[in-house]
């Protein structure tokens, strides 16, 4: 299966939940930080998201929409 | 690609004030997903607490009436008494519902009134600054128990689930935590199933949740999700601690 998500970078307040439990690894966090001073999660399209929406399970901040196929 | 996973219409679209991993946010969101999954949106009335989620208005987009600290489950009792058909809970911390609201959270699981109460265990006072709470462990470190909690002079930390286990009138009372991907979903259907009871009206039903405080914790947000795992779980067990049949 196929996925997909969408990170809100201005809600993100960089806890790492989405980083750690992504089964996929392919969650990082930026360098940049977003405008209340925090590092972002960011996606990595080459990485092989399966849509299983474990990053959304646990973001305590409702910034991320995930996508199947 | 089909969406399959975004903010439930329950949860309003605006950045909330709790810290980086605070579990009061995770558990938020669950409750906004049952309140849309379960069509309450319409009929749910919360009473949120004194404590850091006394804000919690400003981001479930249902009725709300604010009470004073403590005093939830009474506010709550007056609302379903005179409106029996609404979806009445109250959302409370530790130190709003098993300090200053000892009185009100026993009388009123002693009623059995037909309330589902949302009970975050965070094992602190979070909102004023990290200061032991009932239920802090053996030997943790807070703000008044700066050599750890002595529980020859403070006693033990209060397991409130057990504790309104042996009231006639509490028909559910599960302990759950939102610190892993499987114990958040354990943790929405336990939250389902309190409401369920009430919809069924067997009792009093409640979900004491297991909750992140980093910032009082002095930890990072994923190594508080270790601690509850390694440490918390140890005085305070996951699982359904009392369900009387619905
Ligand atoms: C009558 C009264 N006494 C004291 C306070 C100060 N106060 C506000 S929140 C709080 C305790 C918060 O701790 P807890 O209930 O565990 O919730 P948390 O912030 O950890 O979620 C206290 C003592 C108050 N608001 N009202
Ligand atoms: S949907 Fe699953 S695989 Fe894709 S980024 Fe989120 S956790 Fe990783
Ligand atoms: S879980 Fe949410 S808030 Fe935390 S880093 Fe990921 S996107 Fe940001
Ligand atoms: S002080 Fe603790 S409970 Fe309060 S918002 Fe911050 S992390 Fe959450």
């Amino acid at each position: 299966m196929k996925g997909k998500i969408l990170i809100d970078k201005q809600f993100c307040k960089g806890c790492r939940y989405c980083v750690e439990f992504c089964p996929k690894g392919a969650i990082r966090l930026s360098t940049a930080l977003n405008s209340k001073g925090y590092s972002f999660a960011e996606f990595d399209e080459k990485k092989s998201c399966t849509g299983c929406a474990t990053c959304a399970l646990m973001c305590p901040e409702t910034a991320i929409e995930v996508y199947r196929e | 690609m089909k969406k399959v996973y975004s903010r439930p219409k329950s949860l309003k679209k605006v950045p909330m004030h709790y810290c980086p991993g605070c579990g009061h946010s995770i558990i938020h969101r669950l409750i906004a997903e049952l309140l849309d999954e379960m069509s309450l949106r319409e009929t749910a009335i919360c009473v949120p607490p004194a404590g850091c989620a006394v804000l919690a208005y400003n981001y479930l987009d249902i009725d709300m009436v604010e009470a004073p600290h403590g005093r939830a489950t009474a506010v709550a009792t007056g609302i379903k008494r005179v409106r029996p058909d609404n979806m009445v809970f109250s959302y409370q911390g530790d130190g709003d519902l098993a300090a200053i609201g000892t009185a009100e959270t026993l009388h009123t699981a002693n009623r059995g009134e037909l309330i589902s109460v949302i009970f975050v265990n965070n094992a602190i006072y979070g909102m004023t600054g990290g200061q032991m709470a009932p239920t802090t462990l053996a030997g943790q470190i807070t703000t008044t128990s700066p050599s750890g909690r002595n529980t020859k002079t403070e006693g033990p930390p209060i397991r409130v689930c057990e504790l309104l286990s042996t009231l006639e009138n509490t028909t559910y009372l599960e302990r759950v935590a939102v610190n892993s991907p499987a114990n958040i979903k354990k943790t929405k259907k336990a939250i389902k199933k309190a409401f369920q009871h009430q919809q069924k009206k067997t009792g009093f039903s409640l979900v004491e949740i297991l909750s992140s405080c980093p910032t009082n914790w002095k930890m990072d947000p994923l190594k508080s999700c270790r601690w509850i795992d390694e440490i918390m779980v140890k005085e305070f067990p996951l699982g359904v601690i009392k369900e009387v049949k619905c």
